[in-house]
């Protein structure tokens, strides 16, 4: 019962943060003086990016423990964190288009971060893709776990390769555009909206947790039907 | 000592069967060649732009043909449930990671120097003055894109998708060597200071080094029972 209720006040802290969030987004933080009002979409890909590294940082810590203690639990954990992970990541690069399109002028660039985020959310979507295919859970929980560690020691490898990949041979040509120190009332908003989107993520990942628990009580009482 | 015999052993074992039947060497000899000469109908056929993007090309076509390699060495140890037989040979867990990666890095490698004949016909490129430098590059890039592959390959061997898993994961997590690897032949190719290609070199040595290490800690865990 306290776990109810305790998941209960993380869901309303979630709500009113994010209501907090979109308050100062809005209406308190100022408009760019180059982009006008199209920057404040900087409160919600920021964050989005941040819990995206967040998400997959506890895949990776999880898949770790799963390897050494083979706990059920902790497959539960990294299966349901990779899963808010690519929906952030996805989200993130969305809005970035959305928000690229007017100042950039263009949907999409092969700019460094930009290949290393789409790159990032390739690998995890082959992830989700290889957890669902393989039939045996236990098996596909290790198959996972050994993708999620070797996944996540190779992004920092991918991450420096790309930098190379746009600056060795010619400067960085697209850099972001807008002032370089952020204002303080923007800086204010974006923590706040950071700290609101962390959260709904781990509001989320309760929640995914809930249901995973429910499907594997479900799966133990078809077995038992079903002898 | 006994250790690298028994790598060897397995090596030889799986390079013994690609010999008897040469099916899978002249799938992919066959297909490197197709994918070199497709590339010049999708480049229209300007001279300036596929000599521009020839060794982009080129690796292109040996990430394709490597992919179809890797795909049949761990699933040919699945018919006749040879996989069992393998893990039942007395040999350290690291030891068949080790000869299963020795036998695609052979096949891959001996692919890839059959194409560069080909590619140089095709092309209308002189590599053969530059072909140790070539090799420097090919190498370790081979050697990762085959550690990678070869724990890849044991991970979706089983699965009902498996043709198309494969590439999915294994593509992403080789980005940085592919970029090396044209990179590198980029500088070779147009006789630049061999200087330029060691930031790539290193790069390729430390993924080659994470995917070596990483690979054996994890080989034991993917084919345990």
């Amino acid at each position: 019962m306290i776990g109810r209720s305790c998941e209960r006040a993380l869901g309303i802290v979630t709500v009113i943060g994010l209501v907090i969030g979109l308050y100062i987004a809005f209406v308190y933080a100022p408009a760019d003086a180059v982009q006008g009002d199209v920057q404040r979409l900087m409160y919600l890909h920021v964050p989005l990016i941040l819990v995206s590294y967040l998400a997959f940082f506890v895949v990776f810590i999880a898949s770790i423990l799963y390897l050494w203690r083979r706990r059920l639990q902790h497959d539960a954990i990294a299966h349901s964190s990779a899963e808010i992970g690519v929906l952030f990541t996805a989200l993130t690069i969305a809005v970035g288009s959305i928000w690229g399109r007017p100042t950039w002028g263009a949907w999409w660039t092969w700019d460094a971060r930009l290949t290393t985020t789409a790159i990032l959310l390739l690998m995890f979507l082959g992830y989700l893709m290889l957890r669902a295919l393989v039939d045996d859970p236990s098996r596909g929980a290790t198959f996972c776990a050994v993708l999620g560690i070797i996944g996540f020691l190779d992004v920092p490898i991918i991450h420096m390769s790309v930098v190379w990949w746009r600056t060795l041979h010619q400067p960085a040509s697209i850099l972001r555009p807008g002032p370089s120190t952020v204002a303080p009332d923007m800086q204010v908003a974006l923590y706040t909206n950071l700290a609101a989107f962390v959260l709904l993520y781990g509001y989320l990942l309760v929640k995914r947790l809930q249901v995973e628990g429910a499907r594997r009580e479900l799966f133990r009482l078809q077995m038992e039907l079903l002898g | 000592m006994i250790f690298t015999r028994r790598v060897l052993a397995i090596a030889w074992k799986d390079l013994i069967a690609e010999w008897r039947d040469r099916e899978s060497l002249t799938a992919m000899c066959f297909f490197a060649f197709l994918v070199l000469f497709l590339f010049n109908f999708a480049l229209g056929g300007d001279q300036a732009l596929i000599r521009q993007a020839s060794s982009g090309l080129l690796w292109l076509a040996f990430a394709f043909t490597g992919v179809l390699g890797l795909a049949r060495s761990v699933q040919s140890e699945l018919v006749n449930d040879c996989l069992d037989g393998l893990l039942l040979y007395p040999a350290e867990r690291e030891a068949i990671y080790l000869g299963k990666l020795l036998g695609s890095f052979s096949v891959i490698l001996l692919v890839e120097l059959i194409s560069f004949p080909l590619f140089a016909v095709l092309y209308n490129m002189d590599i053969w003055s530059q072909l140790p430098k070539l090799l420097l590059i090919t190498v370790p890039a081979t050697l990762g894109f085959a550690a990678a592959g070869t724990l890849m390959s044991t991970m979706t061997a089983g699965l009902r998708a498996r043709e198309a898993m494969l590439p999915f994961l294994l593509f992403p997590m080789t980005i940085p060597l592919i970029l090396s690897a044209v990179r590198g032949t980029e500088v070779v190719l147009r006789r630049e200071a061999f200087e330029l290609a060691m930031p790539w070199l290193k790069l390729m040595a430390a993924f080659d080094v994470l995917f070596l290490v990483g690979s054996l800690l994890t080989f034991e865990l993917l084919v345990e029972e």
